[in-house]
């Protein structure tokens, strides 16, 4: 299995870290949010790194998510599981309706549109106060239950959103390698000629698009239980270029690129935190330099140099032998 | 019954008129070649024959089912696939992935399917690997199937277009200007592929330029001339033809 032999280690070290590490503040809070991160980083790379279709509104899939679990289970008292499948399904609805027009577009009109569908969601949040608390938010969510044992720890949260996130890379890993992955790529690389080969291209985008959406809804209705708090900040403009940039710096089209961008992102502003009031400036700094002196991307360029290294040193035995 | 039958087919351009009243059958089995000067119609033709634009009047039928209107990926899935003047190679994948690409026709796996990983994509990713490999020894290019295509030089990726066309087991192969650019010897080789393409069953639709390769291997040539049928007939008839002679040498 040569194919997942990355994603086994990967794996193993998500999964041995709480164990080595129990009560490390970095592993189980900081965590839960890289996990929550990479999900959406992932799930927005099959949509722009395979299929090539920029969305600047990812953030709006994910807080459709958060506010359906909270508004569900807050307002009408659902039970969380199905709060989450009512969200879930509602969004896949939603998103399959708005794929076919959105996609049809492309490029900058694409990004407008998206960019668009973001905001709106974002100013629904702000104003539909009476449903979704508007700018304050909603808090109150009751404990998520699973096999019938609340998830009432930081550890156990861990547990939860690293299975999730394991199995959201593990899918996109898949997709890569299979028919519907090659379409993907194929619309990305010339939309005619893969129409000439027989791929429904609009039928493809979409799909891709709706997947792409159920993904983060559901890491939102997990993200709204978990922090147990919802409000529209989470969920903005700003929320949707940062996954944007995610995916951009570890590597357009490579999920792992999309899971190094993710925990970077997440990552850095922790690590910064020393520099006080130059944070900000330091973080735009690094991002600036990455994308200068490795344009396509983090995870490609790392990967790169380590087949280069490995080919050397193939290559320098054998040329001993000689 | 012809394999395609082309009825007074017109396409406009604003007050152009880039095809005018085309009438055409094409049998099957041969290789069938439009030529025509530069701006002649030629890659318009294509364009109409597979969708990308839609006709201002006229119809296409393809083994007798009027294929007029029917969105590109299906006039595909009918069994007609075409190479492209300026490539339009997948340069973000493998040699071998842009010829697996052109075996979705003969699979089914979907996303969620392929994202699970289930048995049955397994097997089916199998007898895809198999198909898209027989299309590149089929043009020669085994060596290359694990080579990414933006590290392919030029006539490579000119073969890699029509391995990836094969892979869809078309009934019906457009293929616009296969020899442009190529050196004397792959513009040889190119000639072989097509003889042998048609030879295996597979009707050829062939836009060239090279004139000798055109007259060496066509069983049948139609010239268009600003958008019209000038003339048509085999290879012979064609060069002997004044009207013809007129419409490449210029008249006087």
């Amino acid at each position: 299995m040569k194919r997942l032999s990355g994603y086994y280690v990967f794996a193993l070290v998500t999964l041995a870290l709480p164990v080595l590490f129990p009560d490390n503040y970095y592993v189980t809070v900081v965590g839960v949010t890289v996990c929550t991160n990479i999900v959406l980083a992932v799930s927005l790379n099959l949509l722009m790194g395979y299929a090539g279709q920029i969305s600047l509104g990812h953030a709006a899939f994910f807080g459709l998510g958060a506010y359906s679990s909270a508004v569900l289970t807050v307002r009408y008292g659902m039970n969380p599981w199905l709060a989450m499948t009512a969200g879930t399904m509602m969004v896949a609805a939603l998103s399959y309706v708005l794929s076919r027009p959105i996609l049809k577009l492309k490029g900058h009109y694409l990004a407008m549109a998206t960019l668009g569908l973001g905001i709106i969601v974002h100013i629904f949040f702000v104003q539909a106060d009476q449903l979704t608390g508007g700018p304050d938010g909603m808090s109150g969510l009751p404990a998520l239950r699973l096999f019938g044992y609340p998830i009432d720890s930081d550890l156990k949260w861990y547990w939860v959103f690293s299975v999730f996130m394991l199995l959201s890379v593990l899918f996109s890993l898949n997709i890569a390698k299979s028919r519907a992955g090659r379409a993907l790529a194929a619309v990305h690389g010339s939309e005619i000629a893969a129409q000439m080969l027989g791929v429904d291209t609009a039928k493809v985008k979409s799909h891709v698009f709706v997947f792409s959406a159920v993904l983060a809804c559901i890491t939102g209705s997990l993200f709204a239980h978990q922090q147990d708090f919802v409000s529209p900040e989470s969920f903005s403009f700003f929320f949707s270029i940062e996954l944007v940039t995610m995916v951009v710096l570890g590597g357009l089209g490579s999920t792992f690129g999309a899971v190094i961008g993710a925990v970077l992102l997440s990552l850095l502003p922790e690590v910064l935190i020393v520099f006080e009031d130059f944070e900000v400036l330091i973080f735009g700094a690094i991002l600036m330099v990455i994308m200068i002196f490795l344009p396509q991307g983090l995870f490609v360029a790392l990967e790169q140099t380590f087949f280069k290294i490995v080919r050397r040193k193939r290559k320098e035995p054998a040329d001993a032998a000689a | 019954m012809p394999l395609l039958e082309v009825r007074d087919l017109e396409k406009q351009f604003g007050g152009l008129k880039a095809i005018s009243h085309l009438d055409f059958t094409v049998p099957e089995k041969i290789i069938f070649s439009v030529i025509g000067p530069n701006g002649a119609g030629k890659t318009t033709l294509f364009n109409l024959l597979t969708n990308v634009y839609r006709p201002s009047a006229g119809s296409i039928f393809f083994q007798g089912r009027d294929i007029t209107a029917l969105p590109s990926f299906r006039i595909a899935g009918l069994g007609i696939t075409r190479t492209f003047q300026n490539l339009q190679v997948f340069l973000n994948m493998t040699a071998l992935e842009n010829v697996m690409v052109g075996c979705h026709l003969h699979s089914r796996a979907g996303l969620i399917s392929a994202a699970l990983r289930l048995p049955s994509v397994i097997r089916e990713e199998k007898k895809v690997r198999k198909g898209a490999m027989d299309a590149l020894e089929f043009c020669g290019l085994s060596d290359v199937a694990h080579v990414p295509a933006d590290a392919l030089p030029y006539g490579i990726l000119k073969k890699l277009e029509i391995a990836r066309a094969l892979a869809a087991r078309p009934r019906l192969l457009l293929m616009d200007e296969p020899a442009a650019g190529l050196n004397d010897t792959e513009t040889m080789e190119m000639c072989g592929l097509i003889t042998r393409i048609c030879e295996s069953g597979i009707t050829v639709i062939l836009v060239e330029h090279n004139m000798s390769l055109v007259m060496e291997i066509s069983h049948h040539v139609l010239v268009l001339n600003y958008g019209e049928l000038l003339a048509q007939g085999s290879p012979y008839e064609v060069q002997h033809n004044p009207e013809v002679i007129a419409a490449y040498l210029g008249e006087g």
